[in-house]
């Protein structure tokens, strides 16, 4: 019969030469494939100071964006939240009052916007549905959590705030490219 | 007399007191080496979170053994199963006193002996303590009241005996080239590079493999195999007195070292030191420095080969101990006297 792969090996019951039985020999040449490993470049990676590099479409930790003057771009249109297959998405919108167009870029906005990230499969459906580029996914990891609430993550997380812009210029140039 | 026996008593005092802590310390960082030396050999960093290269781990490690529940099993033999882990931690501590750590050194005016006791027996002395040690394995296993335990305190003691044949057996091979019991004359005497391994290349090996044994490393850690027997003479005990069990291996470890070192590769001697013509506190300075270059030599080995071969079937074990190294060490042991008549 043809083997499947060429790494079977033919096992036999041949009994052991007598180097075989002396048993030091093996374990000197064991020992010399443990110390080459000893001096081998070490594959860790120490995490929070050092990070893996990522790829330029990695889907990580959500972010809602807000457009060049600060405002929020989402209009609470719900189409991420059908979008997503494992249903992590909700939110409420409500009317822009006036005064408020510093806030909010169009007439009606997310009040609450809600991702439960132990449903979130980081699939980025959300971030190709989305019509107002509002939402999409970075290259920052989620934090861990003890409790299943600190999961659950509103605006006051989402939102990326007017000092600190993440920057999503990678993904976005994706993106444009593709439509 | 009483003025000269109370010197005599502080110096000693010291000198124990330095060499206890010696051995404390070399222990504490052999458990961060041990991790740090698994981890390189399995292309990894090991830790490195406390303090710089991890340097703080040990004592993290100890503080965390402090902080944990004392707990003793409802049914354990209260009495013993304290004293288990006592036992351990003494006689490996205990092994330390009868090496010899350096040459004589000289301070104002008086000359001091960097060993402790120098007993005619000191060989003795070791095997004793050395065998003493497994009560405490034994004690804490069969105290523990736990089946996992009992089996690896049996296996404990059955390996111990099974190997102390041979290695004893190889160093009356020693013994008779040497001509004496003293660790001290048995140093004194490999000066140069008349190192007892090279005369003794066979029994050195059973010694060797037996002390392999004897400190219960890998590939002989058959009393705390995790695999079968959870994990083994210790699965009862929690808190320091777990501490002092994984600590007693360590020392053991560092002490074997030191033996080996001392009974086959010359001690404190360093081949060819006295054509340099420095000062004698210097050289036994130096000759001490060379010694601890050695122990850790040794301990390295024995972790190397931790991470190296996996550990023997119990009949295996049994079988190297009774068929192979027992019959090996009396041939050397016979072939030794028949050179050493012959000449």
């Amino acid at each position: 019969m043809k083997p499947l792969t060429n790494r079977s090996k033919t096992v036999s019951n041949k009994t052991m030469t007598l180097m075989e039985r002396l048993y030091l020999p093996a374990i000197v040449k064991g020992m010399a494939i443990t110390l080459r490993h000893f001096f081998k470049k070490k594959v860790t990676i120490r995490y929070p100071e050092e990070t893996r590099p990522f790829s330029p479409i990695y889907r990580g930790l959500h972010v809602l964006k807000r457009d060049d003057t600060g405002a929020e771009r989402c209009t609470a249109c719900g189409l991420c939240a059908i979008a997503c297959p494992a249903e992590a998405i909700t939110m409420d919108a409500a009317e822009r009052k006036p005064g408020e167009e510093r806030l909010y870029r169009e007439e009606k906005y997310a009040s609450t916007y809600e991702i439960n990230m132990l449903r979130c499969i980081f699939c980025g459906l959300c971030e190709e549905a989305c019509p107002k580029e509002a939402i999409f996914l970075t290259d920052r990891i989620l934090p861990s959590g003890t409790t299943r609430k600190s999961f659950i993550w509103g605006k006051d997380r989402l939102v990326e705030t007017e000092s600190n812009r993440i920057d999503i210029s990678k993904r976005h140039f994706y993106y444009k490219d593709e439509k | 007399m009483t003025h000269s026996f109370f010197l005599f008593s502080i110096e000693k005092l010291i000198l124990a007191s330095i060499v206890f802590g010696i051995t404390l310390v070399v222990a504490m960082y052999s458990t961060l080496a041990e991790r740090k030396f698994a981890a390189f050999f399995q292309d990894r960093l090991g830790p490195d979170r406390a303090g710089p290269f991890g340097m703080f781990q040990p004592l993290a490690d100890g503080l965390k053994f402090f902080f944990k529940e004392e707990f003793i099993p409802a049914k354990a033999d209260k009495f013993l199963f304290i004293l288990g882990p006592s036992i351990a931690m003494v006689m490996s501590c205990m092994s330390g006193a009868v090496i010899p750590w350096g040459d004589r050194l000289t301070l104002f005016g008086h000359s001091v002996s960097l060993q402790i006791a120098d007993i005619n027996i000191g060989v003795l002395y070791i095997f004793a303590v050395v065998s003493l040690g497994v009560y405490g394995v034994i004690l804490g296993g069969w105290a523990s009241n736990n089946k996992f335990a009992l089996l690896s305190a049996i296996r404990a003691s059955s390996q111990m005996i099974s190997y102390e044949l041979a290695m004893g057996l190889s160093l009356i091979a020693l013994v008779m080239t040497t001509g004496t019991l003293s660790l001290g004359s048995i140093v004194h005497q490999q000066v140069g590079f008349h190192w007892n391994v090279f005369f003794q290349p066979i029994g050195f090996l059973v010694f060797m493999i037996c002390s392999f044994a004897e400190t219960n490393r890998t590939p002989f850690d058959l009393p705390e195999c995790e695999t079968e027997l959870v994990g083994g003479y210790h699965t009862e005990y929690s808190s320091m007195k777990l501490g002092f069990y994984l600590f007693a291996e360590y020392i053991n470890m560092f002490v074997a070292s030191a033996v080996m070192a001392t009974l086959y590769f010359g001690g404190y001697q360093i081949p060819g030191i006295s054509h340099l013509g420095l000062s004698p506190n210097l050289v036994t300075l130096l000759g001490s420095g060379f010694l601890f270059v050695k122990i850790f030599g040794f301990i390295f080995l024995f972790m190397w080969v931790r991470w190296t071969v996996p550990r023997f079937r119990y009949d295996q074990l049994m079988r190297l101990g009774w068929n192979v190294l027992l019959p090996i060490s009396m041939i050397n042991l016979i072939v030794t006297g028949a050179i050493l008549v012959l000449r």
